[in-house]
Order: C-alpha cells, then structure tokens, then sequence
C-alpha cells in the first residue's frame, strides 16, 4: 500500500509509480446532467481520474461542481476544475468545501480564460485570488485546516491538488521557473497545455530536470487529438499559447479529408509514445474536445490500457 | 492623469434637450489634455448643441464656461454666479468634477458629457494608456515598476498566464501583455530571480472593495 495524503484514485496511481491516465469533460449548456453521465462511462475504464471543466473558454455551462457531484455517484473519481475568474475567495473556499463533502478528492486551480472569449463578454471578472494563490488557499485549508482568514476548519477538505502549465507561454524563459513558482505554492501535480511541438516540450522538460521540478510534482503531459487540418490551422492562428508547427499541418494536408481524424489520433498515440520515455513524464492528460469516444482508442493503442487497479 | 471619453453626441443631446437654458462647462486640467473635456472642448460642444436646437427648431440657451479644476471649491469663484443662474449644467470634467458640482450645487442638473475611462499616461502625443487602478496598496516595488493590477487583463499577482504570446496578451494582439513586461524590466535590472518570489494574497479591502476610500490630512 503506498501511502497518500487525500485517498484520491489519482493520487494512488502516481504515488504507486504508474504514468497516470486522465481525460476530461465538458459539463453541457442546460441542466441535463446525462449528457455528462455518459461522456463519463465512455471512459472511465480507459482512465484514472475525468478532469470536468469550469465555463471553459469562458462559456456559461451547467457548473463544474454539480458536474463532479454527478460523475462522483457514478463511480469516478472526479478532479474539480475552478478558474479564479468568476468567484472571489470566499465563493472559491466555500466550493471547495461543498466538493470536499461529496468525497471529491481533486481539484484543479485554474486562472481561466478572459470573458472576452465567451459567451457573455459583457460580464464583471473577479481575479480576487491568481491560480497559484488558489493552490495555496486549497493546500492551507486541507494541510493546516484553515479558512485564509485564520479560522479553524473542523474538517478539511482532502483534496489533490493541481494546476496547470503551459510550456508554450511567453516569454519561454520563466516558464520553468512558473512551474517552480507553482510547485513552491503547494502544486502536487501539473496538466499541461495540449503537446504539438515534441521538441520545445522536451526542452522544457530538460529545464524542469536541471532543477528537480519532475520530483516534487507529478507532470501529466496533454494530448489532444487533431481532428482535421481546419482545427490544426485554428489552433495554430487563432489560440492564445497553443503552439501547432507548420510540419503537423503539412502532414494533416498529406492525408485525404475522410482519413484526417485517423491521422490525428495516430499523431497523438506517437506524442504519448514518444513522451512516455520522457523522463519526468509521470502520465497524460487526453484532452478529446467533444470526441470521448476516441479516448478509449488513443489510450489502448498507446500501451497504457489496462489502467491498474488500486485498492 | 485621468482620461475620459466625450460621449457620443446623440446621447449628450438626449440627456439635454429638454432644457431652455444650458451651461456647457469645461474642466481645463486633466481631461483637457485629451482633448475631450478642456474649455475650449465645452466651447465647441456647446455650438453643436445650438446647431441641434435651431434644427429641431427649439429656443434654447447655451452658454459654455469652464475652470481650472471642477474637483475644488476654490476654482469656482469667478463663474459661481452663472452656475447658480443655470438651469442645467452639461459636465465635461471626469466622473469626480460631475460629482463634486452635484454636491456644490445642490439644486441644478449636472449631466456628464465624458465617459471617465482611466488613470493614464500619455506615452506620445494623441496616445493615451491605462496605467493604475488606484487599487490602495502599490506592488510596482517588486513588479519592476509596471502594474499588473491595471495592466494584466486578469490582474494576475503572479502571472503570465498561459494565454501570453509573443508579447501580446491573449485578449488582443493590440494589447502588451503586462507580464511580459514585467519579466522583460526585472531581467534588465538583473533581477529575474526576483519572479520566482510568490506574491502574497493581496488585500483588496483598500481597494474598491473596502467601501469609499478618504484620507485626511491633519494639519489643515
Ligand atoms: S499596484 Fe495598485 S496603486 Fe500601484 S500602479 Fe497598480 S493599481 Fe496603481
Ligand atoms: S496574457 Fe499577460 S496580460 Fe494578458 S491576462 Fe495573461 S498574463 Fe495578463
């Protein structure tokens, strides 16, 4: 038995040594929770934990929180994304808290997209607290039982925690010491921005070794499928961070229309393939955008199925 | 200083049209540099307003004035009499000279002609930028001299986020990203260690969040 602090499946996997599979879910637009339910089962036996998104790319949905509730009496092992942007500290915590008490055992801090991208650009953001303060609140919560103002928890969240990293950012030159800074907070483990330039990746990952980052937090590298060159070329001109070479577009044009989708789940099984002897890589974060279904495939052709069964 | 927009004519005559008689007031410091909200700005609104009003073939009166300042008792002196002989007053000082005319002057409509934008800077002539949000308690000490709180789209204490590329922000390649810039100074002070210092929880009760903020000086 490896000993862990929160009893979370995922924490259980990386601590056990295995490369940890997590997917994600986006909650839907309407209060219909079947539609979540579903995209759950299509993947739960492929992977350790289901990431579920909070108003991503600043698009109001059914909440992350309720999302998690659903998948938790499912089964799965949930990991709470929460962005920063739409919540001040006291809604943050009390969140948290309400997870906590339906056994969510992960949670994901998030600064969020800007609300300029989504639905209701209109809106007033909060930004009270910045991702890494985020880690910090969670970790002083669950570690010293505390509120951020200094009151008592009379039982704390057990909570996982994470935060993301994108290799990508400007400027490259503090993107490792970012991790540093994340790690510094309290980050137990990172989920990367989706992977297309393997090179810069791994040149990251390289900084990451010199400073001993790959030991203190479990680094999920992000895979996306592509769908089609049309998504590559998007990604490419029109996602903030994202970086898609030019070399991945010539090779999604090479193939007909019908067989791009193959393709692009072909790119993402030699990413893991070739990420998986990447020291420092302690597992993948699958990030099929409204393709669960793929999920299952990606993980089975890449080696990592069957996932291990812990306790 | 403080930056303001003229708002769009059609509104301005909208919230005035229905007045005889109509000062146009100017405020000749701030607002005057960005030529939106100066005496010689309420000289030109006011002939506009007139030209409206012979065109809808409405008697109006419209005078236009201005002060040094429309946030200090003392300015007022020479033009007290017309103010108080008004019977509206259209404003183009910032949100603060509207404010404080409304207090001075209890009994008189005071309408904003400005849409008070920011605290700015004027980097070269006719440009003008966001550089404060007067948020109580100055990080530029440990940010190289370039405010995240007004500057970061989603004033990150500890950013960049993920989204910044090639120097840009990610909510437009219009905009720097603040952080960037950070990053950018404290390398050239020699100081890039100094990013990885995490920045505390900050404490926005002296912000806006701590209610209408005031100070006072004990000595007058
Ligand atoms: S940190 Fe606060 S006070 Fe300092 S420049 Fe920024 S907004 Fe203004
Ligand atoms: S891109 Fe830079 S300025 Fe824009 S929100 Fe991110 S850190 Fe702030």
């Amino acid at each position: 038995m490896v000993e862990t602090i929160t009893g979370s499946r995922l924490e259980k996997v990386l601590k056990s040594g295995h490369q940890a599979v997590t997917s994600e879910c986006g909650p839907p637009r309407s209060a219909d929770a079947s539609h979540i339910i579903k995209k759950g089962h299509l993947i739960k036996d492929h992977v350790d934990a289901i990431n579920v998104t909070d108003n991503q790319t600043s698009v109001t949905r059914l909440c992350s929180l309720a999302a998690c509730v659903h998948l938790k009496l499912q089964g799965l092992d949930p990991v709470l994304q929460m962005v920063v942007r739409d919540r001040n500290r006291i809604a943050l915590q009390s969140d948290i808290l309400g997870a906590a008490s339906f056994g969510i055992q992960n949670v994901l801090c998030l600064s969020g997209d800007h609300q300029r991208f989504g639905d209701h650009p209109q809106a007033q953001n909060v930004f009270d607290l910045d991702s890494m303060q985020l880690v910090q609140t969670v970790r002083h919560m669950r570690d010293e039982g505390k509120f951020l103002s200094g009151d008592e928890i009379k039982q704390p969240p057990s909570m996982f925690v994470g935060a993301a990293a994108n290799p990508f950012g400007d400027p490259f030159k503090i993107r490792v010491p970012r991790l540093a800074k994340k790690v510094a907070c309290g980050a137990e483990f990172i989920q990367t921005q989706c992977i297309y330039n393997l090179d810069k990746f791994e040149k990251w990952m390289e900084g990451v070794r010199e400073r001993s980052l790959h030991e203190k937090v479990y680094i999920l590298a992000g895979i996306t499928p592509l769908r089609s060159v049309g998504m590559a070329r998007y990604l490419q001109k029109n996602v903030p961070g994202m970086d898609v070479p030019d070399e991945l577009i010539e090779r999604m044009k090479g193939v007909e229309k019908s067989k791009q989708a193959d393709e692009g789940i072909t790119i993402a099984v030699e990413t893991i393939q070739r990420l998986k002897e990447c020291k420092g890589v302690a597992g993948f974060h699958v990030m099929a955008i409204e393709w669960e279904e793929k999920v299952p495939e990606i993980v089975e052709r890449s080696g990592l199925y069957p996932r291990p069964q812990i306790d | 200083m403080i930056v303001g927009q003229q708002k769009p004519f059609e509104e301005i005559w909208q919230m005035v049209k229905d007045h005889r008689q109509l000062t146009v007031f100017g405020c000749n410091t701030c607002v005057a540099v960005c030529h939106q909200g100066g005496n010689k700005e309420a000289g030109i609104l006011a002939s506009q307003l007139r030209m409206r009003a012979t065109q809808e073939d409405l008697a109006r009166e419209i005078v236009d004035s201005g002060v040094e300042r429309q946030c200090e008792h003392e300015f007022f002196e020479r033009t007290d009499e017309l103010i108080r002989g008004s019977e509206a007053v259209l404003s183009l000082a910032c949100g603060i000279g509207v404010q404080f005319m409304a207090e001075r002057y209890p009994k008189i409509p005071v309408y904003p002609a400005l849409n008070t934008t920011f605290l700015g800077d004027v980097p070269e002539v006719g440009l003008f930028r966001e550089k404060c949000q007067a948020c109580g308690d100055c990080v530029l000490g440990v940010t190289g001299g370039v405010c995240p709180v007004s500057r970061c789209a989603k004033r990150l204490l500890n950013g960049p986020c993920g989204g910044s590329t090639n120097g840009k922000c990610e909510i437009s390649k219009e905009t720097e990203c603040a952080w960037q810039l950070v990053v950018d100074r404290l390398e050239a002070l020699g100081r890039l260690g100094d990013y990885e210092k995490v920045m505390p929880i900050k404490d926005w009760s002296k912000d806006r969040a701590g209610g209408p903020r005031a100070f006072r000086l004990e000595d007058f």
